[in-house]
Order: C-alpha cells, then structure tokens, then sequence
C-alpha cells in the first residue's frame, strides 16, 4: 500500500497543484483586491463632504432658525433677533423671473432640434452651444447680465438676477427637454400624423404632454442650481435690507418698481454675513444656509427621483 | 400657396364607385428602388389585401394611399395615387388634410399616453367636432367591439389595456372620424391568435360603413376577410430588392386559379 | 347562442349621408403651424447666438479697457484702483494653480467612484454575502445592491448641488482648520521645498483646491461611468473570456477603450474648476500674489471679479470686463474642446457596437 506522501507526489507531477490555488500570496489577486479597496474607500470617501456639510449646517444653524428668522428683515450689527424673511422672497422672485424666461427658451429650442430639424446644421450648433454654455461660469453669467441689464436699465434690480441665473438654466432645460422629448416612442408620432395632425399639433398635443415628465425633471435641477447661485446676483440684484414693497403685505411685490430695485437674497446674504465679525450675523448666515441647502436638496432629488420613474 | 381641399364628402359619391385610384410607376427611397408597377383600383365598400413575402412592398404600397411615406427622408414616387378623381400627390395638396380623410391602423398598437376616451376623442377634436363628443366616442367604440370592455374605464389610460384591447382602441380611434378609407399594415401581427380573430370578426364588419385596405402576411387571414387581393413578389434581378405587383383580382380567383407562377407558389406555401 | 369568443359587433345605424367629421386644417391651423415652427426655428438660432453675444457684449463694454491697457493687462501684476493700475496675472496663475490641482485631486476621485459604480464591485461583495445569509432568493435582498449603486450615485449628484457659497462655508470652518496644523507641520519640517515654502494661517491655495477637488468630481464622475458603462458588452466579453481577472480588464482593456469619454470628462471638470468663484473667493484668500506654495493665498479670475465688482467705479468695471473677457475665453476654449472630445468619443463608442 502506497503511503500518503507517495500519492501526494503522484498527484503532484499530474497537476500542478500550486497554480490552482487562489491565493492572496499571489500578486494578481493581491493587486486585484488591493485596487477594488482603493476605489471603494475612495467612493466612500467622496460621500464624507456631503454629510459633513449637513451635519456642520444643522448644527450651527438650527440654533437661529424659528419663526422669525422667516419673517423678519436682516439684522444689523450686534443687533438680537432679525430674520432673512426679505432673501427667502428675494430668492423666490428672482428665480420665478429667471424660470419664466428660460423655460419656454429651453422647450422651443428642444422641440425644434428634436422634432422639427433633428438632422439640420442648425440642430448640431444648437446642440453643442449647449453643451458649452453648461459650463459657462456663473460669475461671467452675471457679469453678462450686468453688461446688458443693469447698464441699459441704469441700476440693480430682480429681473437682472433672473437674466443672469436664466443663462445658467437654458441649456440644463434644452438639453434634458431634447433627451425627454427622443424618448417619446416613435410609433405615438407616427399615429398623431397618421390622424392628420399638423406637426404642430403633433407636438403640443402628444409629444410634449408625454415628455412633460422628463422636462419637469429637468427644469428641477435647473431651478435648484440656480437658487443656490451667488456670484450672479453679487452685482445684478445686489442685496437689500428692506422688504421689496412699500405697501402691505411689505413682502409681496406688486408692481414693476418693486422688483425694479435692488433685491435680497438666501445666497448673497450667506456670503455678505459669512465674514462679518458679528456673531448675530455669522448665525444668521449658518441659518440661512441651512434654509437654502434644504430647499435645495430637496428640489434636487425631487427631480432626480423624477427622472428614475420617468425613464424606467 | 394654398392648399386644395380634397372632396371630402365621406358619403357617397355621385356616379364612380371607385375611392382609390393607385398606380406606384416607381419608388425610390434616395437610390433604393423600394416598389415598381403597382396598379389598383379600390371599390367603395370593399376590403383588399395586399399579400407577398417580406421584402415586397406591401407596407410601402399602402402607405402611399395616405402618403406616410412622406415621412422617409429621400421618399421619391413616379405614379399616381387618385381618392375620388383627386391626385393626392399634386403638388397643391396638403398631405395633412389627405390624413384627415384616411385613417390608419398600425402593426405595433400605438395609443396615445392620455385615458381611453381622449384617444377616441383626438380625431374628433382635431377636427374641431361641434357635436356631443360623448356619443361619438361610444359609437366608435362600439364600431371596434370594445365598448363593453371599457365603457366604465374610459378614463384610465389607453396603455393599461391588453395588447388586443390597445390595437381595438386603435380601430375606435381611427374610425371615429368617420373616414372614407381605412388602412391597416399587419394588424394582427403582434397579437395572440384570439385578439387576431376578434379583428377579423371586427374588419367583416367594419366593411359595411368603412373602404378598407389591409395588408397582411397571413394568408388565411386575406382569404377570410378580403374581397380583392393583390399578391406581391420581390425582384432581385437587378441586384437590389424591388417589390412589384404580380396578380391583383378577387380573393377567390386569386386562391382558387392564380395565373402566374410566382402567384401559385406562394399560395402552395413554399415559401413565406 | 353565439359562441363564448364571438365578437359582438354593435352596428350604429349610419344615416343616408353621414355627417363629415373630417374637415382638412383651417387656415388659421395652418398659420398657427407655420408660426410655431418658425418661432422654434427662432429660439434654436437664439440660444446659438447667445454664445456669441456673451462674447461680443463683455467685449464691447471692456474695449475701452483693453484699448488702455493692452496686453500689459495680462502681465501685470498689481490691482490698484486709484493709480489705475490693473494686472491680472498673479490671477491667472492661481486660476491655473488651483484649478489643476483641483482637478488632479478631484480626477482621482471621480475616476475611482466611476470605476467603483460602473464595474458591479458593490454586486460582487454584497451577492456573496447574501447568498451566505441564505437571502439569496428573498426579492428584497436581491435587489440590494443595485439599490445601493443608485444610492450612492444620488450622493455624489447630491455633492454637486450643495450651492458653491456653502462649499465656502464649510470650507473656512472644517476644511481650513484641518489642513492647518499638518501644513505648518510641513512647513517647519520640509520648508524648503517650493510647495511648502509658507505656513497656512487662514485661507490658501490648498484648502480651496480641495473643496474646489469636490465640487468637480462629481461631473468627472458621472461621464467618466458612462464612458464605462458604455463599453459594448462584446469587448466585455472578450476581456473576461482570455481570462483577464476583473482589474486587469478594467486597466488595460475598459479604461482604453472608454479613454476618449474619460479625457473629455476630465476637460470639462477642468472647465468647471475654472469657472468656480464663491468657494474660491471665501477660501483662496483674494491675495495678488504668485507662489509655488500650497499654502500661500492666492486669487482667481473668478474671484478677483466677485470681490472688486459690487462696489467698483466705472474704470475698475471696466478692467474687471476686460478680465472676464479673458475667463470667459479661457473658459470657453476649453469647454468647446472637452464637447469635441467627448461628441468624438461617443461617435467611437457607436461605431464599436
């Protein structure tokens, strides 16, 4: 009878045993796991900020937040209590004005490079000028604005700051319109023309009220990145201590002048307080920080989640 | 340039019993040579069947009659396509207002995103209807056999209904405008055996208000409902694939005595 | 009795001559068409035509500027107002500085996460976990990772939309008092290299490349694991059936092949990190100053113009157009360059399928 060791060597010469074996010690699969580590302490690291930046906010800035801080005007120096009633109006105003001039630029514009003239040249420019323009820095969105609007009006005012964060939401709204409106299945079209619409009608009638899902999406995150921006507004609105009318309700604007002036808001407020030497101040920076990154978030997954049911 | 009205009295017409006048001399989709020598005349009150193999040009042929063709970019036609003494082809016509007279059922059922009544309705509002909505979506319905079905649904959305159900929501929507022609390409092809054969019931029915010309794959399918049929063959001769027409007479002639050759093999079933 | 599947047919009894439902457009139809694509027509040449306005409007107000000063503007080293002397290379050069090393920082990171959410890791490591629990076949469990890949993708969306001001914030009071005490460690200790060559007491070039490192990732991110993602499943196979274990794959067969969309993404994260002002001007110190080191201040383009603009007269507005002139040119370029790359990546991509 054989001994152990004898058929371990017989098994040994057939087949190498060794090589089969999966192995750490093996650098192959010791690189492997070492490179799948990184990416995933990596990824894992990347999310830190986040939740870094949420925690600081809550902490400093739910200390100022109640009722008052929503509807009281800036406080000055040293002085106790105050609010960002006026930037939360402000904030509101202006993205109303920049939502209203970029949504039906950015659904024309999307109807036209996806239904009208998908293949032309013009098509194409559009498409790319776009998609440069979404890398267009926002403080040159606001130099832009004051270029035109501010000179030409002769001041600062609410609709300046809507120009300037309309910029911004133009090609975001175009481009996720574009993709919204591709996705509306070819065999709906092609039943509206067979119906013996006219391509006008094909398309307010189908095709955007099917796509209308996708382009909310993207005019979501449109209006959340735009509310969070400060640098256009820094000299387009401005700022403002005041309430935006002289007539009650104060913090509603009735008429042109109202808005006409300059106006408030969460972001350029959150930059002038940051480095004011007044603690009344600082606190009210963090709350409106807190304010404006929950509305934002907020606007931002809502769109995201949107987006996940519509396409799926 | 204004466009010209077609005729459009959906009724009878004086005299000529012909609606469809259709003569294809030739079509190009930009170089492809996709039909060539497709001659027809369709009688009111009628149903033809275009029948051949794939490659044919029977889809072709039937979207000419309402000039979806139109949509294929490099779309080139030599021939003529006459509804009621009226070229739809000439230049002065308005390819929409042709749409209007003729409606079209697809292979694939396409409802519209919106509920059951509002895609019946889309024609009738389309067409700026004046009268009570209501009673003529439930007459179209009706019409395509699905009134039963959802008549206590109607505001649920026209994507929720089963396959067979959508494609007979198709047929409601097509005919609630009452249009002279009704065009149907394949159908049936994506529907289970049952739904097929509610649509047949559905088409012998629908024969008795509606002209209607079908194209369809299924031979037995043709020989069941149609009245004329027109078999086509493709002509690989040239190198290209060009569909043309072979035989075109009633139904029972054309199964029971084909003329031509190719006509005889196809209907012996040796090859599909 | 009619058979259980027969049709039936209601026939509405059609009068004589049927009412005509079916009229063709009216001319007001056909108007109204007509004008609504013209008017689509219109808006695409608009937003086409704003690229160029943005240009030519910035340009015509900062003329006078840059017939003034000429290119000496773009060497010139000082800011003051009242001798009208205005510089803006110390700058550029932080501009440059702070963006590419933002960019290097924030590639890594945004390469690694796409790799990590593109290649299924989270379905490797967790399936067998499930498996071992015996939760394989319960549908809740089973869909876990796919879960947690989406969530973790709307983290890192969600990284992109904290607004720049906030960054900022964040930044001077978390970022920045970290980063002290290692850096002057660095300092004291290995002072003479170049890059340590200052101490950091509050703002700095570091500190802000590294919040800027987090505000571009996640666009690195995102087309980076599209590019991925892209890949055919063809090549995928290929690369697993010669045997190839999972990194190997992914180095020198899926990043290869994806490379274009990752350099385009990459160009365009430089874009970004270009244009970013709020987060640089709170952390970068607004310093005119040209230094190798870290932790020197520094300023930028962007936010050179966020701090001069709210309360300049009209000479200094009009150096400060003649500087975003030049930011947005520099912007522009490589923006217009990324969108090439990545329009001819996606061509490629296409053509391998």
């Amino acid at each position: 009878m054989a001994s152990l060791s004898e058929i371990r060597k017989a098994v040994q010469d057939e087949v190498d045993l060794p090589s089969l074996e999966r192995s750490l010690r093996r650098p192959r699969t010791l690189f492997s796991a070492m490179m799948s580590f990184t990416t995933g302490a990596a990824t894992l690291a990347a999310m830190f900020p986040l939740f870094s930046v949420l925690y600081l906010l809550i902490k400093r800035g739910s200390a100022a937040i109640n009722l008052a801080a929503f509807s009281e005007l800036p406080p000055a120096a040293m002085m106790t209590g105050g609010g960002f009633g006026n930037a939360i109006v402000g904030t509101l105003v202006i993205v109303i004005i920049a939502t209203v001039i970029s949504i039906p630029v950015g659904i024309f514009g999307a109807i036209y490079i996806a239904e009208f003239g998908p293949e032309t040249k013009t098509a194409a420019a559009v498409r790319f000028s776009a998609k440069v323009l979404t890398g267009l820095p926002s403080i040159i969105a606001g130099v832009f604005a004051f270029a035109t609007v501010v000179i030409l009006t002769g001041g600062f005012s609410a609709p300046a700051g809507g120009v300037a964060l309309s910029l911004l939401m133009i090609p975001t709204i175009l481009l996720t319109a574009e993709e919204a409106i591709k996705r509306v299945p070819a065999r709906m079209r092609e039943a509206a023309i067979g119906m013996g619409a006219t391509p006008s009608q094909v398309v307010s009638q189908i095709i955007v009220p099917t796509a209308a899902p996708g382009i909310l999406t993207g005019i979501m995150l449109a209006i959340a990145r735009a509310a969070g921006e400060t640098a256009p507004l820094l000299f387009t609105s401005l700022f403002s201590d005041f309430w935006a009318s002289g007539t009650a309700p104060y913090f509603l604007p009735k008429t042109i002048d109202d808005l006409m002036k300059p106006t408030a808001s969460l972001a350029v407020l959150i930059y002038n307080f940051s480095g004011s030497p007044f603690d009344n101040q600082v606190a009210m920076a963090w709350a409106a920080a807190l304010t404006l990154v929950v509305i934002v978030l907020l606007t931002n997954i809502a769109g995201q989640v949107l987006s996940r049911r519509s396409a799926g | 340039m204004a466009a010209s009205t077609l005729p459009v009295t959906n009724g009878h017409s004086a005299g000529d019993d012909t609606v469809i006048d259709c003569e294809i001399n030739e079509l190009f989709y930009g170089r492809f040579k996709a039909a060539r020598d497709i001659a027809l005349k369709i009688k009111r009150g009628t149903v033809t069947a275009f029948i051949g193999p794939s490659g044919c040009g029977k889809s072709t042929a039937l979207r000419c009659l309402n000039r979806m063709n139109d949509l294929v970019r490099g779309f080139r036609f030599k021939g003529h396509v006459k509804f009621r003494g009226k070229d739809i082809y000439a230049s002065d016509v308005d390819p929409v207002s042709v749409r209007r007279n003729i409606g079209m059922v697809f292979q694939q059922p396409n409802p519209f995103a919106m509920s059951i009544f509002r895609n019946v309705a889309f024609g009738l509002r389309l067409n700026g209807y004046k009268g009570k909505v209501e009673d003529k979506v439930e007459q179209a319905l009706r019409q395509a056999a699905l009134w039963d079905e959802v008549k206590d649904i109607q505001h649920s959305s026209g994507l929720s209904l089963s396959g067979g159900q959508q494609q007979r929501l198709c047929i409601a929507r097509a005919v609630a405008t009452q249009p002279s022609v009704l065009l149907m390409d394949e159908p049936c092809s994506a529907l289970d055996p049952i739904a097929t054969h509610r649509i047949e019931e559905l088409i012998k029915e629908l024969k008795k208000d509606y002209t209607i010309a079908i194209v369809t794959h299924n031979l037995q399918q043709a020989k069941r409902v149609a009245d004329m049929t027109a078999f086509l063959y493709v002509d690989k001769s040239q190198g290209g694939r060009t569909g043309y027409m072979v035989e075109y007479g009633p139904t029972e002639a054309i199964f029971e005595n084909p003329q031509e050759e190719h006509t005889k093999e196809y209907i012996r079933g040796e090859f599909s | 009795m009619t058979p259980a599947n027969a049709v039936v047919v209601e026939t509405v009894p059609h009068a004589e001559t049927p009412e005509e439902i079916s009229r063709p457009p009216t001319t007001f139809e056909v108007l109204r068409d007509r004008l609504f694509r013209r008017a689509t027509l219109a808006v695409a040449w608009f937003t086409v035509l704003l690229v160029f306005l943005l240009v030519g409007r910035i340009g015509w107000v900062a003329l006078p500027q840059i017939q003034a000063y000429g290119l000496k503007f773009l060497i010139g080293t000082t800011w003051d107002v009242n001798r009208e002397q205005f510089g803006i290379l110390p700058a550029i050069f932080g501009t440059l500085y702070s963006s590419l090393l933002g960019l290097a920082i924030g590639t890594f990171f945004g390469l690694a996460i796409a790799i990590f959410l593109s290649e299924g890791f989270l379905a490797t490591g967790l399936d067998g976990i499930i498996s071992y629990l015996g939760l394989g076949e319960n549908r809740l469990w089973s869909v876990l990772p796919a879960r947690l890949e989406d969530l973790l993708r709307l983290i890192i969306e969600l990284l992109a939309a904290i607004p720049s001001v906030v960054y900022g914030l964040w930044g001077i009071f978390v970022v920045i008092p970290y980063i002290r005490p290692p850096a002057n460690w660095l300092h004291a200790h290995l002072g003479w290299i170049p890059i340590f060559s200052t101490g950091l007491s509050g703002p700095g070039l570091f500190p802000a490349s590294v919040v800027l490192a987090i505000m571009v990732l996640p666009t690195i991110s995102a087309i980076s694991r599209d590019a991925l993602v892209g890949v055919p499943p063809k090549i995928r196979e290929a690369a697993y059936g010669i045997g190839a274990t999972r990194w190997e794959a992914i180095l020198a067969i899926f990043i290869p092949t994806a490379a274009s969309g990752i350099f385009g993404a990459v160009i365009l994260g430089f874009g970004r990190a270009l244009g970013e002002t709020m987060a640089l001007a709170m952390l970068a110190g607004n310093a005119n100053v040209i230094s190798t080191s870290l932790f020197s201040p520094a300023n930028t383009l962007a936010a050179l113009l966020a701090n001069h603009f709210p309360e300049a007269d009209r000479i200094e507005v009009g150096a400060l157009m003649y500087a975003a002139l030049v930011l947005l040119t520099i912007t522009l370029v490589v923006n217009i360059f990324g969108t090439i790359i990545l329009q001819r990546a996606d061509a490629t991509l296409k053509g391998l399928r």
